[in-house]
């Protein structure tokens, strides 16, 4: 019996995150995603589910915490938005390294430096090329909606534990903000200590139970062979999430002759792009890649079989085209169009470029 | 009598915890830090806990402590320890979670979080080994350093007028409200074990009873550091640091006890 | 009168030879051997055996934990 309300997407994903049986949130406010503690707060989870709520002192200590619960098995939650996410590298990085299963939510606001409030996607290289020092990456999903923003959740903590990962929801500004429709599920509960024994007693630090050996966390090998198995373990990971949880759409692709690829809120606008198009009479599919990272190269060389020419809109300078143009391997022609700064483009901006940029040229 | 009747199992009075494990210890002859070590988990395994312990440990010459401290542990980045350790006493509120944490780590790149758990009072216990540098990474100046005293980033001595004073951490954390006890302790001579012994015990009986946060510094030495022999360096300690950083219990049940 | 005696055992080749715990018995039982352990370290020994008390004060201090300490009483 799922719950159907109007939210906010930062709040739906709170939200989801109660009913999904998490165990701790930890985070520090930063625009445009204060809503996600705020509400975390104002619902006080504690007595509804037993779930902590914990305002940080900084981004480091939020998700170094995240790291020192996730090390004993317990679901957890952090989120911020693209100057927090930077200096949560740290942690994620050691995260990655450790391999702990935690979810990280940034809703990215545009860049560098202290940017601006307003959405971008110019998190992306950030987001998928591993953000932090060191060999890594992130399973990375972006939301398109309010509803995604909420189901992700518990997808995100499932890949987190199927790979012993951070996984990273990638979100923006708008997605954020919005306000929709969303069917929240029923409430969870959280894991029992007996269940996280039986998931996560092999390697969570619950204290030397029974008389167990003991358990450790550590993103350490001192031993250059020990490190480097580590470090192919983590790629083997990688390979496993492409072969098996790669997620995408694709929107009236199968008679397109030009394609766009966008993500997140981008996603949608080019939707709108692609109706823009279809009333001309030219036909453009939009393919959505739900995970950025594994990204779906195979698709999308597939698409150059039917294709002319692909457009990456994107809500940056053109970051997401790189991956396109490495996986299409110049089969077709591959352009970036994308405002920033915060400036959101329109449908129409996106055909006119779409035209300019591969139909003429 | 013979040696030999005595050196029976019946006779032993003292031996190494079983909470330490036989890895041989990564630390310099000498060094502080396995005295430290050790202490700590004889007070786990004296008070029988060792099932419910979950320690912490820094970036610094005990990174590896886990290697030796025969309990569950997690390695944190460098001066995060107490972050980590916020999170796992929240989520496990029983537990007896500790972090163990050098002077660069805690006083210096660490100094937010640590100030932060303090001030918030987790149930948790901070063992902070000063020894006035870093240690690891070849005996830099460290927010701990003395006036004068040199190090491989200060090889003229800390000039107090641009490298800025030592930082007493556990005085200032002493005056936050939300830190239950607070106490500086030595580990160089039996005497001063002694007394660390009781002072961790103490602050692990703090967790046991759900008191908040027990600081526990333990002023140690670095002989690689400090270029000396242990026995010079713990004369050192005894004449420099102690009148520096002069023991005894600061913070007594949540009370000042000395300024 | 009771009389205690006591004695330790060193791990010899975990002692890193630091000679810490010599100043640390107050009966001067310890001395450090000519001959190296696998590790190259001149290690502990009770060179004065009669002296000592089984008070434990070497073991306490040394930071590699490598004293064992007995000792009985006798009458
Ligand atoms: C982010 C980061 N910066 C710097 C270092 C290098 N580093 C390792 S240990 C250390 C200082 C350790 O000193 P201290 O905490 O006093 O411990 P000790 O080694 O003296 O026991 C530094 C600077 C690091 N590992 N990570
Ligand atoms: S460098 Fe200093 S702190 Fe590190 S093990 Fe050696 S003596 Fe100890
Ligand atoms: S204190 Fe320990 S390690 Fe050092 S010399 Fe004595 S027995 Fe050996
Ligand atoms: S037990 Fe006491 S008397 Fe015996 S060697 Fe050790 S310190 Fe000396």
């Amino acid at each position: 019996m799922a719950e159907l309300k109007l939210m906010k997407g930062n709040e739906a994903i709170a939200e989801a995150a109660i009913r999904a049986g998490v165990d701790a949130y930890f985070g520090y406010p930063i625009t445009p995603q204060s809503e996600v503690i705020e509400y975390l707060m104002s619902e006080q989870p504690e007595f509804r589910t037993g779930m902590v709520v914990l305002q940080a002192e900084s981004e480091v200590a939020a998700i170094n915490m995240v790291y020192g619960a996730a090390g004993t098995g317990k679901k957890v939650l952090t989120s911020s938005s693209s100057p927090g996410i930077s200096l949560k590298q740290e942690g994620i990085s050691y995260l990655a390294g450790a391999e702990l299963p935690a979810v990280i939510l940034n809703v990215v606001r545009g860049g560098p430096g202290l940017g601006t409030i307003q959405p971008s996607q110019a998190d992306y290289f950030q987001s998928v090329k591993g953000g932090g020092h060191g060999d890594y990456h992130m399973y990375v999903l972006a939301p398109a909606s309010v509803q995604e923003m909420a189901d992700f959740v518990e997808d995100a903590f499932e890949m987190a534990y199927k790979y012993l990962t951070p996984v990273l929801i990638l979100s923006d500004g708008i997605i954020g903000q919005m306000m929709e429709k969303v069917y929240l599920k029923d409430q969870q509960p959280r894991w029992t200590d007996e269940e996280i024994q039986k998931i996560s007693g092999k390697w969570a630090t619950t204290g030397r139970i029974g008389g167990r050996e003991r358990n450790i966390i550590t993103s350490l090998d001192l031993q250059s062979e020990k490190m480097e198995a580590r470090v192919h373990r983590l790629q083997a990971k990688y390979k496993k999430m492409a072969e098996e949880d790669l997620r995408f759409e694709k929107i009236q692709c199968d008679d397109a002759e030009y394609l766009i690829v966008a993500y997140g809120s981008s996603a949608r606008i080019a939707q709108k792009t692609v109706d823009l198009a279809r009333e001309k009479g030219i036909k453009v599919g939009l393919f959505r890649p739900i995970t950025l990272f594994p990204f779906p190269k195979n698709q999308l060389m597939e698409m150059t079989k039917q294709v002319k020419g692909i457009l990456s809109v994107e809500l940056n300078m053109g970051q997401m085209v790189e991956d396109i143009r490495l996986s299409v391997e110049h089969k077709v022609p591959v352009e970036h169009f994308g405002r920033t700064g915060g400036i959101i483009h329109t449908p129409e901006e996106v055909l006119a470029a779409l035209e300019q940029k591969i139909i003429k040229r | 009598m013979d040696i030999k009747d005595i050196i029976k199992p019946e006779n032993l009075v003292y031996t190494k915890t079983k909470l330490m494990t036989d890895n041989a210890l990564s630390y310099c002859p000498g060094c502080g830090h396995g005295t430290a070590h050790r202490l700590t988990m004889e007070v786990i395994e004296e008070m029988g806990v060792e099932a419910d312990t979950i320690g912490v440990a820094p970036v610094g010459c005990s990174v590896l402590a886990y290697d030796f401290m025969n309990v569950d542990m997690q390695q944190a980045a460098h001066g995060r320890a107490p972050a980590l350790a916020t999170a796992i006493s929240r989520t496990w509120p029983d537990k007896y979670v500790f972090t163990y944490q050098g002077d660069g780590d805690l006083a210096a790149i660490g100094t937010a979080e640590t100030i932060h758990a303090c001030n918030r009072g987790e149930n948790i216990v901070i063992i902070f080994v000063n020894n006035g540098i870093y240690g690891m990474t070849g005996g830099q100046m460290a927010p701990t350093t003395l006036p004068g005293m040199p190090s491989s980033t200060s090889p003229y001595g800390r000039d107090t007028a641009k490298m800025g004073f030592p930082l007493k951490m556990t005085e200032l954390i002493a005056n936050l409200p939300g830190v239950y006890s607070v106490t500086r302790q030595a580990v160089h001579t039996p005497k001063h074990v002694r007394k660390a012994k009781k002072a961790i015990r103490q602050a692990f009986e703090n967790t046991r009873l759900k008191r908040g946060l027990s600081f526990v510094e333990i002023v140690s030495n670095c002989n690689s550091g400090w270029k000396m022999t242990p026995n010079q360096a713990n004369e050192w300690l005894e004449e420099n640091m102690l009148s520096f950083y002069e023991l005894g219990d600061i913070k007594v049940e949540g009370q000042l006890v000395k300024k | 009168m009771a009389k205690i005696k006591g004695a330790i055992v060193v791990d010899i080749e975990k002692c890193k030879g630091c000679e810490v715990c010599v100043p640390a018995c107050p009966s001067d039982v310890i001395g450090m051997s000519k001959e190296v352990n696998g590790k190259g370290y001149h290690y502990a020994y009770m060179a004065n055996p009669d002296a000592c008390t089984g008070c434990s004060n070497c073991a306490i201090v040394c930071p590699d934990g490598v004293i064992s300490v007995y000792k009985v009483k006798m009458d």
